[in-house]
């Protein structure tokens, strides 16, 4: 257990593990590969004690049937799950590439980008494809992976009128985030292109192409790929 | 076999226990806001704790039995009557294929909670029917109780009639004491901010709902607003960069960024459900080990409390 970890009580029933100093703000890959060996780990030693977990950044919430065991048990649990070592239980990370249909139609911010970058728009595709992104958190809706880093020359800060609808598949950039939308919502990234991908299907096991920890990068496709693809097209 | 929706009220929802095991793909666990009300349904019809009932908001729902069964209708206090006749909350009563239900409009309280013999038997969606709009998923199709729905459930022709005491049933007030377990980032909010919350009293404001119940009062805005986000919790209480206090609940969103002091119990978190815009709560900070005590004590009494047997 490094010296930064820390357990802290979140609710009567559950505790959150910061892998950070508290108010840190920094996105880390090795933290967050630390947390998904430890998720594995946890859910291992707490069984069918354990009710929920939601790792994200720099945390890991874990909740507990406090029915079923007592606090201290789990808290012990907890200091012994983050002292074993996690080598090794690191190659459940998988890579999944994911198409994406570039356009300034159909993402309406592209060009906004591309111009705010000083780049042209095929040289900021190319950037956003360019990196191996991780899976640090999924959450705000069902399937949606919040993905990191974006390169700081593509990083925009949420539109000041977020939109009443954002359509299924949408490629998407907030801050130093990329992350394509599940499922039609509102939402307030800028929007690059769309992903044929289903990101979240609830008739289909597993539901998701990605769990938290594993990796995704994007590579360009044509429209007419897309439609073959299954995609959608929408008017903004 | 089944009852027939006639009039679905303002918002009833299809309820198990809630979704666990589901946070890592986003899904939040939902589930009855007054998890005491909806046992007690459960348990006065002789049923599984997580059989399927229905949450209805405010009331107003009118159902037909179109097969016959016996039901259970506890929480909020509203008319509640069975072909014209009135019947009592808190007791299983006896329905045939024809009666048609009726809840009027709840005077005290919000939730109400309506039961019916072995469940309503709903296809559960990711381990349970528990119905989230946001997410499309759960109860029929994902979506609140509408005209014309059927809801499955077995035909029933012999039952115990249970009902519970009256001075055992929960007294919906219009204000509640919260208990605090602190936790999360309650080291940023300082002794003077901590002390405030103690002793001041918050408003149940009309920006409610099953994600969470925003209060407005005494501010105890945390010096610090930037953080990861990260898991949250039932009860966690967030506070913006306002300073009012917002209690997450049952369909609450599994991550967020803003400052937490800690959660309320879900003892508690039941009777805030139960507040309308206007009734005021206060906060008590405890520690785990109460709140360990709490819940024991609480289940114990549940469990031993002796249900009547009444005639037909």
């Amino acid at each position: 257990m490094s010296r930064v970890d820390s357990i802290e009580i979140a609710s009567e029933n559950s505790y959150i593990i910061y892998f950070c100093e508290p108010n840190s703000t920094v996105i880390s890959a090795t933290v967050s590969a630390k947390i998904a060996a430890t998720t594995a780990q946890i859910k291992h030693q707490l069984g069918h004690h354990l009710l929920d977990l939601v790792p994200s950044y720099a945390s890991l919430l874990v909740i507990f049937n406090s029915a079923s065991c007592d606090h201290l048990w789990v808290k012990q649990q907890l200091r012994s799950a983050l002292s074993r070592p996690l080598a090794g239980q690191q190659k459940t990370s998988k890579l999944v590439k994911l198409p994406v249909f570039y356009s300034t139609e159909y993402g309406p911010e592209l060009s906004l980008l591309a111009a705010n970058a000083k780049l042209s728009v095929e040289q900021t595709i190319d950037l956003h494809c360019a990196t191996e992104y991780r899976v640090y958190a999924i959450g705000f809706a069902p399937g949606f992976a919040y993905l990191g880093e974006v390169d700081e020359r593509l990083a925009a800060p949420r539109l000041a009128t977020p939109r009443l609808k954002v359509p299924t598949g949408a490629v998407a950039i907030a801050d130093r985030q990329t992350a394509v939308y599940p499922a039609p919502s509102p939402g307030g990234w800028n929007l690059i292109g769309l992903c044929p991908t289903p990101m979240f299907n609830p008739q289909q096991v597993p539901h998701m192409p990605v769990n938290v920890g594993d990796r995704i990068q994007f590579y360009p496709i044509d429209q007419a790929e897309y439609v073959t693809l299954g995609g959608q097209l929408h008017e903004f | 076999m089944s009852f027939k929706v006639l009039q679905p009220g303002l918002l009833s929802l299809l309820q198990d226990l809630g979704r666990f095991g589901q946070h890592e793909i986003g899904l939040t666990s939902s589930g009855p806001l007054d998890g005491e009300a909806f046992a007690w349904a459960n348990r006065i019809l002789n049923n599984a704790a997580n059989a399927c009932a229905i949450e209805v908001s405010f009331g107003g729902l009118q159902l037909q039995a179109q097969t016959d069964s016996y039901i259970c209708i506890t929480g909020a206090a509203l008319d509640f009557s069975i072909n014209g006749v009135n019947k009592p909350l808190w007791h299983s009563h006896k329905v045939v294929a024809g009666d048609q239900v009726k809840l009027g409009y709840s005077s005290q309280g919000c939730r109400t909670y309506v039961a019916v013999a072995g469940g309503f038997n709903i296809e559960q969606s990711f381990g349970s029917c528990a119905t989230v709009m946001r997410e499309k998923i759960g109860g029929l199709n994902g979506l609140k109780l509408a005209a014309n729905d059927l809801l499955p459930c077995a035909t029933v022709q012999h039952h115990d009639r249970l009902s519970l005491a009256p001075q055992h049933q929960p007294v919906y007030a219009e204000s509640a004491n919260l208990r605090l377990v602190l936790g999360y980032q309650h080291n940023l909010f300082d002794a003077a901010t901590k002390a405030r919350l103690q002793h001041s009293q918050y408003k149940v404001t009309d920006r409610s709902d099953r994600m969470g119940m925003r209060l407005q009062g005494p501010s105890i805005a945390c010096p610090s607003q930037q953080m990861l986000s990260e898991g949250i919790a039932l009860g966690a209480v967030q506070v913006p960069a306002d300073g009012q206090p917002i209690v997450l609940l049952n369909d609450r969103q599994t991550i967020g960024g803003y400052p937490k002091l800690g959660s309320v119990i879900a003892r508690d978190t039941s009777c805030l459900a139960q507040l309308r815009p206007g009734n005021t709560i206060t906060f008590e900070i405890i520690d785990l080990y109460q709140a360990h005590t709490i819940n024991t004590l609480a289940q114990l009494k549940f469990d031993a409390t002796p249900l009547l047997h009444t005639k037909d």
